[in-house]
């Protein structure tokens, strides 16, 4: 539980930061009258909404993931677990995943800079890179699966169907938002609210990689010894 | 005004109910009277709690009811007095808690030399283990559970072969003694409970959970199931009897041994075969 | 910031302008305003009236349970598969279909846009989708009552190994249902809970800053936060029981013998389930308390006539009871056989928590005092929760201290205790805030007479069902017993307290049709309200038209000179100011 834990105090520190800059510590209901007329007391500009929604769904999917890691962290004590190889597949994977987050950040740029044809190509490249990373992953599961690791022959394997599952329905969801941006590109809609877009699909890459990186070092077995750590910190 | 009497009428009946009602906890048999005492001194505070706010609500009720031409005080806050609030409750809460926690660690440190008994779980009934000469129990394992094995003894652990099974679902103990108890399932999660020892434990699948207490009444006592285990939940069962050290050890050399029962079940096959 | 009018005081960062409007959409058809409506204060009555309906099913479910607890095999339809199935059905649907969906959904969907000063929320189409996913996460419950093996009958907390094993009712296909709602309901729930965090970050008019908010809002928004970060617990639990029940995985499955037989699990931890679900379930206990604390400081200080005393320190307890939820899950779990040095933690967190709680009913009374008290049935309920609060509270004092829950968990004790504080206490605050916002929603008054009758059944009523069953709990009857059976321990006259008991718990039940008649009564004979029959100040109040068009705000969106609690302020010409009436001095010029 110790990832959890991790995560919940970066959460909460998050949250009192964002309360206190949001002048929860002044007192301003004591106060009457406009609020633009009391010297320092408004508060920064807002930032677009779909901008902050995303940022709380962050946290909701960052939640979800920890919790799966700390679920995974607990159950590798048993004795009965037993890692699958890593298919070698998945490095492939990583660097087209790795490629497509980058891809996204150039689509980004682009669009600040207006340049719709660059953008257009981008987010090509940036979708088609994550489409290929899905059947990557799509490719790994059927190698365990041939080799007749099933998700009901060990706990590991389990897992690693279910957190790389787990992920690749995030990715599907963003490249559902992905395909919604694309059509604004080739509508014409340029502008800010196409760069606002694409913004939010190269946020929501960047966190997905991020994750990425992290459940497969996991997988790989390189955060045993984090494993350990937190658990004799706790037992 | 009758909203605040109807308030005062709700602590009070509260009250009464508690000094007068006939049903209160059974009377303890187990060394854990620390329990009792914890909970007599969280009735104490939070009763008092209890009823120094809702009286103060009635009081308020009766006397600033609305009325002609009255007005409310305006009173944004006053920090002084929830300073002092906080402050109260703070120590109150920590007059519950510190003899609270010091008495849990009590209750997670058993005390060395106490008597190890198993109780084993199952859809829906009781059993249980003594160690034997060795005072040692033999390792487990749902695994090794069979027709002839319904304990999962490990058949090739030396430790186990004289520990002993006690047959007819009954639990003997002695009193005076502290006993460790090991809980393990071998189905799904169940409850070790009785009532009169204040003490229980749920038994989890897979680990072996503990608890311990000292009997400190002969007699007979019920155990149940405190962790609701399939439809059969209110049926596990079985009896608890505490008795004198000479009288407990009569009743276990009258109970067969691991190595015994393997041997007994060993003939009835072979008879079994045989027809 | 683009508002170029105030560009002249250098060091004032101007107000956020006019919130960036949200984009309305507009009904075209008829299927559009009335069944997809995006409008939040439709979606409102639509969440509310669903979980509504689905509570009614609940409350006779706890009839049942009832039923067979006082006159134990007199009804032979009530066996054991059905009486668990019951209390599962029973104790699921009112704590998460019924108590969230109406709280969040419900009240979240009406108040926050017209207490912001919003026009909506801010996604109104992913609003729309919440409830559609909430409506067939709650077809699914209902679904299986009607499959083959009938619900689910694995208590609430559907710990396994016990709640996917043959002996447990509803195992085939009532668990895997369940499961399934209940994913559904979280990702409708989280689409819905991310709506009601931006709208109160983002969509808040000008003026109204965090510390001007009603504290409705603040519960609300507090509780749609730990609702997000806690259902993801809850969330992976089901997945992964879900795996184990139809693919044969061993999260949380070890080796079994069933019968005789061994089943092919192995090596998983049913320890590990319970922390996913608690680290749920205990943020859950307060994503249904916070917005009812909220709703309560508004009625009280609505109908008190006074501002809520110390509001600093109320809005500081939400922040951290919310915090401090988060991290006392393992109170639940005290005789799980988990690591027991986890009971030190768990015990001095839980009982943290008693100080902001205890803060908050200080500051409940002390809004009474010089008070100027109007008993109308809104403050009848909120006094009703009071009552009921603090004595579910002083309980929780015992079930949280580690030592004292020994003897007293998984006993009616916990039974009483969880219904005073999170079934009683909240059910009376959203009776309370319906017949406070009522008039807002249709434009009539309910019936205070009936109300008043209502108010006193209900929580009288209430009081004498869960008060004594402290006292079975004492005795050491425990939970989830289809029947007691001949004990030694337990005194005959036991029995005759659960026949009490059943008796108040029918009255209470059918006294509730007393409120659906004034609710379906008053909607076309009430006595019409006006625009602010409370003479409340927040800004729902104050809407150019009631019940609020679309939009809610005409022309122009209202701005907060004050806050929300400027009752009875020495000078004013009546004992209320209106969030956004000018000042009185009227010095500030624009
Ligand atoms: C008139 C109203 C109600 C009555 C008479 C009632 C009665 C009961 C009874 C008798 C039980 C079973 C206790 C046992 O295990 O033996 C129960 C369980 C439960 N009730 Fe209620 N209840 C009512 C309202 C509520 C409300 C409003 C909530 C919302 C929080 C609630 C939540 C629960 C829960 C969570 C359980 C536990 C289910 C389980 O053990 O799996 N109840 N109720
Ligand atoms: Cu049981
Ligand atoms: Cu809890």
């Amino acid at each position: 539980m110790s990832v959890m834990g991790l995560f919940f105090i970066l959460i909460a520190c998050i949250a009192l930061w964002w309360l206190a800059r949001q002048g929860v510590l002044r007192s301003s209901f004591a106060e009457e009258g406009e609020i633009a007329d009391f010297p320092g007391a408004e508060l920064l500009p807002r930032p677009p909404a779909a901008k902050v929604g995303l940022g709380v769904f962050l946290a909701v999917a960052g939640c979800l993931f920890s919790l799966l890691c700390a679920a995974f962290f607990m159950r590798m004590d048993a004795p009965d677990w037993q890692a699958p190889p890593i298919p070698g597949i998945l490095w492939f994977n990583t660097a087209v995943l790795i490629a497509s987050s980058l891809a996204l950040d150039l689509a980004r740029r682009a669009a600040d800079r207006r340049e719709t044809d660059d953008v257009k190509s981008w987010l090509l490249v940036g979708g088609g890179c994550a489409l290929l990373f899905l059947l990557g992953q799509l490719w790994a599961w059927r190698e365990l699966a041939a080799q007749g690791l099933y998700a009901s022959s060990n706990p590991a394997n389990a897992f690693f169907y279910l957190l790389t599952g787990t992920h690749a329905l995030h990715l599907v969801g963003g490249l559902a938002a992905l395909a919604r941006t694309a059509r604004a590109a080739w509508s014409g809609r340029g502008g800010a609210e196409l760069a606002a877009s694409v913004e939010l699909c190269a946020i929501y890459w960047h966190f997905l990689l991020f994750v990425w990186l992290l459940l497969f070092a996991m997988l790989a077995g390189w955060a045993d010894n984090f494993g350990v750590i937190c658990r004799r910190l706790l037992s | 005004m009758l909203v605040a009497l109807i308030m005062v009428a709700v602590v009070a009946a509260s009250l009464l109910f508690h000094f007068l009602s006939p049903w209160r906890m059974t009377p303890i048999a187990s060394n854990w009277g620390y329990i009792d005492n914890m909970m007599g001194a969280t009735f104490w505070i939070t009763a008092a709690g209890f009823v120094a706010v809702i009286l103060f609500m009635a009081y308020c009720l009766f006397r600033f009811r609305h009325q002609e031409g009255r007005r409310a005080a305006y009173e944004p806050e006053n920090q002084k007095l929830e300073g002092w609030l906080a402050i109260g409750t703070t120590i109150a809460v920590i007059a519950l808690l510190a003899p609270g926690l010091f008495v849990w660690g009590q209750f997670i440190n058993v005390p060395e030399g106490a008597m190890e008994v198993e109780a084993m779980g199952q859809q829906w009934q009781w059993s249980f283990r003594f160690p034997g000469a060795d005072n040692r129990l033999g390792a487990t394992d749902a695994l090794f559970i069979d027709a002839n094995n319904p304990y999962g003894l490990n058949p090739n652990d030396p430790r186990g072969q004289d520990d002993i099974l006690a047959s007819g679902g009954d639990l003997h103990l002695p009193i005076g003694k502290p006993i460790k108890m090991l809980l393990r399932s071998i189905d799904v999660l169940h409850d070790f409970y009785v009532p009169e020892f204040r003490a229980k434990m749920d038994l989890v699948p897979g680990i072996v959970t503990y608890f311990w207490f000292t009997p400190t009444k002969t007699g007979e006592f019920e155990i149940l199931c405190a962790a609701f285990c399939g439809t059969g939940h209110p049926q596990m069962r079985a009896k608890v009897v505490i008795e004198s050290e000479d009288d407990f050890k009569t009743w276990l050399a009258t109970q067969q041994t691991f190595a015994q029962s393997r041997r007994g079940e060993a003939a009835h096959d072979r008879r079994a075969s045989a027809r | 910031m683009t508002d170029a009018t105030l560009g002249e005081k250098e060091n004032v960062l101007p107000p956020p302008a006019e919130v960036e409007d949200v984009e309305l959409y507009h009904a075209k058809s008829w299927l559009t305003h009335y069944v997809f409506s995006q409008d939040a204060k439709y979606i409102a009555i639509q969440y509310a009236g669903t979980a509504i309906g689905i509570g009614l099913v609940a409350l006779v479910m706890s009839w049942v349970i009832r039923l067979q607890l006082a006159f134990p095999g007199a009804i032979p339809f009530i066996d054991a598969s059905r009486y668990y199935q019951a209390v599962t059905m029973h104790g699921m649907i009112m704590v998460v279909y019924m108590l969230t969906a109406i709280f969040l959904g419900g009240f979240g969907n009406y108040l926050i846009p017209l207490m912001v000063g919003a026009r909506d929320m801010v996604f109104p189409y992913v609003n729309m989708l919440s409830y559609w996913v909430y409506l067939l996460a709650t077809l699914v419950l209902v679904a299986s009552f009607f499959v083959p093996g009938g619900p689910t009958g694995a208590g609430w907390t559907l710990y396994p190994p016990q709640a996917i094993m043959s002996g447990t009712p509803g195992n085939d296909y009532g668990i895997i249902l369940m499961l399934a709602s209940l994913i559904l309901f979280i990702v409708g729930f989280t689409m819905g809970g991310l709506n009601y965090v931006v709208t109160v970050l983002q969509g808040r008019t000008r003026g109204m800053t965090l510390m001007r908010m009603p504290l409705t809002v603040w519960g609300i928004f507090a509780a749609a936060v730990m609702a997000l970060l806690a259902f993801p617990g809850l969330f992976v639990a089901c997945v992964m029981l879900l795996l184990d029940r139809t693919l044969g995985t061993s999260f949380f499955m070890p080796s079994i013998v069933e019968g005789g037989e061994h089943l092919k699990y192995s090596g998983g931890s049913p320890i590990l389930f319970q922390h996913l679900f608690w680290f749920f379930g205990h943020p859950e206990v307060y994503i249904v308390a916070l917005p009812a604390f909220g709703i309560v400081s508004d009625l009280i200080s609505t109908h008190a006539r006074k501002n809520i005393f110390g509001y600093r320190m109320m809005v500081w307890a939400i922040v951290a009871i919310g915090v401090l939820s988060m991290v006392v899950w393992g109170h639940h779990m005290y005789v799980s056989g988990m690591n027991p040095l986890f009971g030190f933690f768990f015990a001095v967190t839980t009982l943290a928590i008693a100080l902001p709680t205890a803060i908050k009913v200080y500051n409940w009374v002390l809004t009474l005092w010089r008070a100027d008290i109007h008993f109308t049935t809104p403050m009848l309920f909120a006094l009703g929760f009071i009552v009921t609060f603090v004595n579910g509270g002083i309980t929780g004092l015992y079930l949280g201290n580690v030592i004292v829950d020994v003897p007293l968990s998984a006993t009616m004790f916990v039974v009483a205790h969880f219904h005073m504080v999170m079934g009683v206490a909240p059910v009376l605050v959203i009776f309370g805030a319906i017949y406070h916002w009522y008039p807002k929603i249709t434009g009539r008054m309910l019936d205070e007479t009936l109300g008043k009758i209502h108010f006193w059944i209900t929580f009288l009523g209430a009081y004498a069902i869960f008060f004594p069953m402290h006292y079975l709990g004492l005795v050491g009857v425990p939970r989830r017993f289809y029947e007691l059976g001949e004990t030694a321990f337990v005194p005959h006259s036991a029995a005759a307290l659960n026949i009490f008991i059943t008796v108040a718990a029918l009255i209470v039940g059918a006294a509730q049709a007393i409120f659906f008649f004034n609710v379906f009564w008053s909607l076309r004979h009430g006595k019409p309200s006006g625009g602010n029959p409370w003479r409340a100040t927040s800004l729902e109040w104050q809407t150019p038209e009631t019940p609020p068009g679309h939009g809610n705000w005409g022309k122009e969106l209202p701005i907060v000179y004050r806050w929300a609690y400027a009752y009875s302020v020495p000078g004013a010409p009546e004992d209320y100011l209106p969030q956004n009436a000018p000042p009185l001095k009227g010095e500030h010029s624009p």
